[in-house]
């Protein structure tokens, strides 16, 4: 019933596409190849614009968070039921998907399943072209509303590949993908914009798409807003096909949840005849009850309101009332791998929500484009180098992006412990090059890691209060050759650089404290 | 149900990696501390309802059921509204009120195109339950609510709710409309009008949904 249609998906560099593109191009190459952490981190801090949009959205967000979590007298109860209810449907989830298809399947929606991105992107191409018939140029469209799952697989370029446009209808993702830009956060995906670059972005591109933006554009952010409102709704008024992810699916009804803020998930779900929904397969929950937890926890975590404008929940097509043709794609791309580490499996609990990013020192600084994944902050840190594996140069610095100074977990919905993960998948890197290492026959040659033998030199001279004093006092010499010329070290040679490389170091005092105390102090410990 | 090569592949990883979960039931397992469908304890359930829908900036006003279709038909005039659609089910004395004010009626039937709704001014609809310590409306698109995209497509939304449909909270609200969801009906849940924080996280009401939303709250 379910069977793949076959359709081929190219990967091509974008730039050869440019002149028959249907939509804007986003930068070319794929996210797994970006530069390791530090080195793109480095170039993201030479942003003084995002680093300032980014410092006043997280502020305002944490603000707001903290305000409507504290609300509640009961919240540390619901964090605890939805990591309870998480971690059930994960450990026995064979068993719940199984439901959730069979529940599916009787309201009317017909299950599809995908191992990896590209079987889930050539179900769709199948899908749409089905749902299309035989409609040319620009009637070859689908409506999307926003969704982590098809940015993970690259759906829209798979699309764009079979010459259908796949047009964004968040506001956020619009401005993002008419930016020809990438997403740099999971909830506000262009918050690295400000209100000027995105009124650029609205008066350059729109008219090459569809409904310019109206003359005199400012840079209100309501007047933007309005601005995407006459943009997007003609195509909303023409859509035949509708894509959407899903934040729930309920296994004992069939029932999927999407929960927004505009509307444009409403006229994505409602307006379309054909609706195919991609679904990651750890997005289950067991009943429709288990909502109660959830719906209180998402908003509030979320955009830290008490709840979203909009939620819509749907069981199948019903007549005379939206699309009736509906299509589920279920999707692993890696999930069953993160689920077979049973300490890393936790991560799956992950309810898209942001908060850990919104609280996260390094993501505020740095922003979501130096992950080089789609899931950004200490959540991607954990959980990209899990769906994608720990060999390329980005996935191995993930677990490095962060000061493990926990704020993440005390914000967690779920309660997932990931200062634990991080520490977790440093040794799952560190394990993986020492199994390389091993593999190349350089066993004993090289330690994969600077860290442990610049630790265990530490230590010899901590214990040894002879080696401190000389260590001391050489620090301070070096203090004072270049006291009052800087401030600070910039990066060190190797293998200190592994340490300066994302540091400054301060220049050591002039005088060392056991220095200090003998000039100052009696040997009975009176001052002198 | 599907026997795809795919979905057996899946089922067997998943199975592969679950190994070390012992064979119990899920519930047992894995026991959830959480008693399901509690109210929440609240002085005046209606008043916190007002507080929180007013927080959204949505329009709020009480009026007796007597008293509802000149309310009604006020609150149409004051949004400029000249046309409105009112689904089947909708109290006909509400229907007679705005027919008789001279405003332009629409019963969907049959079914408005999308563009004769994108034409229309206003729709009023009734609701299924309410959660007050969100201002959370829930509709089941049942009788007086119509299809889905008459609540979304016109510009103005006026919401009737009877306060004894007024829930404490989100598990109260949701074991009134589990029913519904298990009946397989399409439910939608409105917390304010349409709403995005997207540029600089400024909040702006009004993006693609109903830029104004108007509870009318009928008690007696």
């Amino acid at each position: 019933m379910s069977k793949a249609t076959q359709v081929p998906v190219r990967r091509a560099g974008h730039t050869d596409l440019e002149s028959t593109r249907r939509t804007p191009a986003p930068p070319a190459g794929d996210l797994i190849d970006s530069p390791r952490f530090p080195v793109q981190a480095k170039v993201e801090l030479g942003n003084p614009v995002q680093r300032k949009n980014l410092h006043h959205a997280m502020t305002t967000i944490r603000a707001k968070r903290t305000k409507v979590a504290a609300e509640l007298d009961n919240w540390e109860d619901l964090r605890l039921a939805g990591e309870a209810i998480k971690n059930r449907t994960l450990r026995h989830l064979d068993q719940y998907l199984v439901q959730l298809e069979e529940s599916l399947t009787a309201a009317g929606t017909t299950v599809h399943w995908a191992r990896d991105a590209q079987e889930a992107n050539a179900i769709i191409v199948g899908l749409v072209n089905e749902a299309l018939g035989d409609a040319e140029g620009d009637a070859r469209e689908v409506v999307k509303v926003k969704s982590m799952a098809t940015q993970e697989i690259d759906m829209n370029e798979a699309l764009e590949e079979a010459g259908i446009a796949a047009w964004e209808t968040d506001l956020a993702e619009l401005i993002v993908q008419l930016g020809h830009d990438r997403p740099s956060h999971i909830l506000v995906p262009a918050i690295h914009r400000n209100r000027s670059e995105v009124r650029e972005i609205f008066l350059e591109e729109m008219g090459r798409y569809g409904r310019p933006a109206p003359e005199g554009l400012d840079t209100e952010p309501a007047n933007l807003a309005g601005a995407a409102r006459l943009h997007l709704r003609e195509k909303f008024l023409r859509a035949k096909v509708a894509i959407s992810g899903a934040n729930f699916a309920v296994a004992e009804t069939g029932t999927l949840v999407v929960v927004e803020s505009e509307g444009n998930g409403r006229m994505c779900l409602t307006l379309a005849e054909t609706l195919i929904s991609v679904v990651g397969i750890e997005k289950v929950l067991p009943t429709v009850e288990d909502l109660e937890v959830f719906l209180q926890l998402l908003p509030r975590s979320s955009t830290g309101e008490r709840m979203n404008p909009y939620t819509s929940l749907w069981t199948g097509p019903t007549a005379g009332d939206g699309p009736q043709t509906m299509h589920v794609v279920l999707i692993d791309n890696g999930r069953t791998k993160v689920l077979s580490d049973p300490k890393g499996r936790e991560a799956l609990r992950c309810i898209r929500c942001s908060a850990c990013i919104n609280v996260c020192p390094v993501y505020e600084k740095v922003g979501g484009h130096a992950y080089g994944s789609v899931y950004p902050g200490p959540i991607g840190s954990v959980l990209t180098p899990q769906l994608r594996g720990v060999t390329s140069p980005v996935d191995a610095s993930l677990p490095y992006a962060s000061t493990l100074c926990g704020a993440c977990f005390d914000v967690c919905p779920v309660r997932i412990p990931l200062p634990d993960l991080l520490v977790h998948m440093r040794h799952k890197v560190v394990e993986g090059k020492k199994a390389k290492a091993e593999a190349d026959g350089l066993k004993g040659l090289l330690h994969p890691h600077a860290e442990p033998a610049i630790m265990k030199a530490t230590a010899q001279v901590l214990s040894s209060p002879k080696l401190w004093a000389a260590a001391t006092a050489a620090g301070s010499l070096g203090g004072k050759a270049l006291k009052g010329r800087v401030a600070k070290f910039g990066p060190l040679p190797w293998p200190l650089s592994k340490w300066t490389n994302a540091r400054d170091v301060p220049i050591p005092p002039t005088e060392s404290f056991r220095a200090w105390y003998a000039r100052t102090h009696h040997e009975d410990g009176s001052l002198k | 149900m599907s026997t795809s090569e795919a979905r057996e592949a899946i089922l067997s990883r998943i199975r592969t990696a679950l190994a070390d979960v012992p064979g119990v039931p899920a519930a047992e397992d894995t026991p959830v501390p959480w008693t399901y469908g509690q109210p929440r304890v609240l002085d005046d359930v209606i008043d916190r309802f007002e507080d929180r829908v007013v927080d959204y900036r949505a329009g709020f006003e009480r009026c007796s059921a007597s008293d509802l279709p000149n309310r009604v038909v006020a609150a149409l005039r004051a949004h400029g509204v000249t046309s409105t659609v009112l689904p089947a089910g909708l109290d006909a004395a509400v229907v007679d009120a705005v027919a008789g004010a001279g405003l332009a009626v629409s019963r969907d039937d049959p079914p408005l195109s999308r563009q004769q709704l994108d034409a229309t001014g206003a729709v009023v609809t009734t609701c299924a339950t309410a959660a007050a310590e969100t201002g959370t409306i829930m509709m089941d698109h049942g009788p007086g609510q119509g299809r889905r995209a008459l609540s979304l497509v016109p510009d103005v939304h006026l919401c009737i709710v009877r306060a004894d449909q007024v829930a404490t909270d989100v598990p109260e609200a949701v074991a009134r409309i589990a029913g519904a969801v298990r009946d397989q009906r399409p439910i939608t849940w409105i917390s304010g009008g349409s709403a995005t924080s997207d540029i600089e996280l400024s909040r702006v009401e009004g993006v693609h949904g109903p830029r104004t939303l108007h509870v009318l709250l009928v008690e007696g």
